[in-house]
């Protein structure tokens, strides 16, 4: 690498002063939280704490897998049919995808409790034909349900805008060689969409592995996720800022794990493809 | 030659894109074994033929037969042709063994028979070692023989060759030129090859088809092409020529540039109007009083081989190749054989090629810089 001129160095200040100051400076406070007790002293107590909180761990790794693996189970077919369309409906479709993400994540959130609740939409729609009320608030089927709705588009795009980019040339070579279209998908689509795919799956599996707002709306409290835990330790006040500190250092190292390992299956040529 | 069956027929083939017609009522035998090449500049349609015997294009009128077999409505992968593309499109995903090994493993081959294939693959083009290479990682030159290689591992009947060398460097493009030529008698197989490079298509080709506008101008031998185009369209694209208008005054007997002259062509009306054509290469410079023609030297450029030297005969400039020097300012004549006349029926191209007034463009045309994309 050369030098960097001054100018770049002026231009790229900005920036530098943004990391350190909403980036790095958090950090630190965190971590220096979580090594020390209320009165400011080194300790590893709270660390000791992190096992009453496995239940709750394990429950948001669960919860996120189940909820990243429906949102690609969705995303992936779509964005592949998208690519087939005429570019207007492509566009169209886009944008019906994007378009929720126009509104409030809380109010998108909020929204499906009046249409799971147990005089909601849906059953009274049932009740219609005599059926239910079925229990469908309060589930973890509803708490998937809310990670899924509200994190779709963000697997969606990655996905089609690496397929969209996929040479056409390469399709016609692979059906030339014999391919069928399910041959074409599996051996030329798939791999070459698989950034795209690494990229959807970190976007997806990130936020729903640490939301805390849509497992207590549909969730019903019942079900403390881990960033429910962060929350309400932080909300109990300054004496436990320690102990909430210490679970978001290891929900991080948690997802840097998880990132690391997904990295790994996009080959290593795609560095960088995960923002 | 001549006795041999037809792999591919196309009948009164007709395509039209966007309201443009891209091939209009097509017919075109292909024999078994032959090195045909679809020549012609861009837009002619010749990419679009190509395709409609590889299965990506479906004419809209007319017939595709392979191998007696009518193929309409056949898919792509279903054909026993393959094709290498323009820009290769190997895949970016696979190493070169693996994408030899495409087209077997999609057929579900046994891995020892699929190794010792892509082995015999290898060899053939020349790229044993190199198995475990990315693809990105290889020059131009090798992984236009991986997309050869990866084409024939699936022994087609049919290979199509759409522009494959047009990416490549003068230099490599004439070896790829005989390796090409080499590997079809060896394997023995059609080779449908298509280019706009006339040079190209008259060193390698057994038959060339030129095409202009989404019609078929002539088909025939490489000499065929060259010494009796069908009309103007064929002997200007095909190498150099001086066109000039004549008339038929009787058999055996053209009248052009105000003179008479001996031909050897014969069978039109009396004074129908006709194209002439004289090759450059064709017309002697003598001394003026021994001429049929006189006129004045305009340019002289020495090509190494022989001079270009542009002659201005009563306002129309006659290009001549010769090994004997000349002089801009010299009067000179022209010596024609009645053998380097050649006399065409007038066509819709009529009138359109002009002499070398404009000989600089001529230039530019001659070495054929032109970038071809898509």
């Amino acid at each position: 690498m050369k030098r960097k001129s001054l100018g770049s160095r002026i231009v790229a200040a900005p920036y530098i002063v943004w990391s350190a100051i909403f980036i790095v400076v958090p950090l630190i406070i965190m971590i220096y939280y979580s090594f020390t007790d209320a009165t400011g002293v080194f300790s590893l107590a709270n660390i000791a704490q992190l096992g009453k909180y496995k239940k709750a761990f394990l429950l948001s790794i669960l919860y996120a897998i189940i909820a990243t693996l429906v949102t690609f189970i969705i995303a992936y077919p779509l964005a592949y049919f998208m690519t087939k369309l005429k570019v207007s409906s492509q566009k169209m479709i886009l944008m019906i995808v994007i378009f929720p993400m126009w509104m409030n994540f809380l109010i998108r959130t909020y929204s499906w409790i009046s249409i799971l609740a147990n005089t909601g939409l849906i059953n009274k729609f049932l009740a219609v034909f005599g059926i239910g009320p079925l229990k469908l608030i309060n589930t973890p089927g509803a708490i998937i349900l809310g990670m899924v709705y509200d994190f779709l588009p963000y697997m969606v795009l990655p996905i089609y805008t690496v397929m969209t980019k996929i040479d056409r040339s390469l399709l016609e070579a692979a059906e030339d060689l014999g391919s069928s279209a399910l041959d074409k998908l599996r051996k030329v689509i798939f791999p070459l969409s698989l950034p795209g795919v690494v990229s959807g799956v970190t976007m997806v599996f990130v936020p729903s592995v640490s939301t805390f707002y849509i497992s207590q709306k549909l969730g019903g409290n019942k079900t403390m996720l881990i960033g429910d835990a962060i929350e309400y330790l932080f909300n109990l006040g300054p004496d436990h800022y320690n102990v909430a500190s210490a679970l978001s250092l290891v929900l991080m190292a948690l997802i840097l794990i998880c990132m690391a390992v997904m990295n790994r299956f996009s080959g290593e040529d795609e560095e960088g493809v995960i923002i | 030659m001549e006795k041999q069956k037809n792999i591919v027929e196309l009948k009164n083939i007709s395509v039209v894109f966007d309201g443009e017609t891209v091939l209009d009522k097509l017919n075109l035998e292909i024999k078994d074994k032959e090195f045909i090449t679809l020549l012609g500049p861009s837009g002619c349609g010749k990419t679009t033929t190509l395709r409609i015997i590889a299965g990506f294009v479906e004419p809209d009128v007319g017939e595709v037969f392979f191998d007696g077999e009518k193929i309409n409505g056949v898919p792509a992968f279903k054909r026993q042709v393959n094709t290498i593309f323009q820009r290769y499109a190997l895949f970016p995903h696979l190493n070169v063994y693996e994408n030899i090994a495409f087209g077997l493993r999609v057929k579900k081959m046994k891995e020892a028979e699929i190794e010792e294939k892509v082995r015999e693959m290898l060899s053939l083009v020349n790229l044993v070692g190199l198995e475990k290479r990315k693809i990105d990682t290889l020059s131009g030159g090798q992984q236009q023989r991986v997309a050869i290689a990866r084409a024939i591992a699936n022994n087609p009947k049919v290979l199509l060759l759409d522009e494959p060398l047009a990416a490549l460097d003068l230099k490599l493009r004439k070896d790829m030129q005989t390796e090409l030529k080499k590997i079809q008698q060896q394997l023995g197989i059609t080779f449908i090859f298509v280019t706009h490079d006339q040079e190209e298509a008259l060193s390698m080709s057994d038959r060339v088809v030129v095409m202009d506008g989404g019609k078929i101008q002539q088909v025939g031998t490489p000499q065929d092409i060259y010494n009796e185009p069908e009309n103007a369209f064929v002997a200007d694209f095909i190498g150099e020529s001086n066109i000039l208008d004549g008339v038929m005054i009787d058999d055996y007997l053209a009248e052009f540039s105000g003179k008479q002259f001996k031909c050897l062509d014969a069978g039109f009306a009396k004074n129908e109007y006709v194209d002439v054509v004289v090759r450059p290469e064709d017309v002697d410079i003598v001394p003026l009083e021994k001429g049929m023609l006189q006129g004045t030297v305009t340019s002289v450029t020495f090509l190494g081989v022989h001079y270009e030297i542009i002659v201005d005969i009563g306002g129309f400039k006659w290009m001549i190749q010769t090994t004997d020097e000349s002089r801009v300012g010299d009067n000179v004549g022209l010596f024609i054989e009645p053998d380097a006349i050649h006399i065409m029926k007038k066509s819709e191209y009529s009138g359109k090629y002009g002499d070398y007034s404009s000989y600089s463009e001529e230039i530019d045309h001659l070495s054929d810089t032109e970038e071809v994309e898509n």
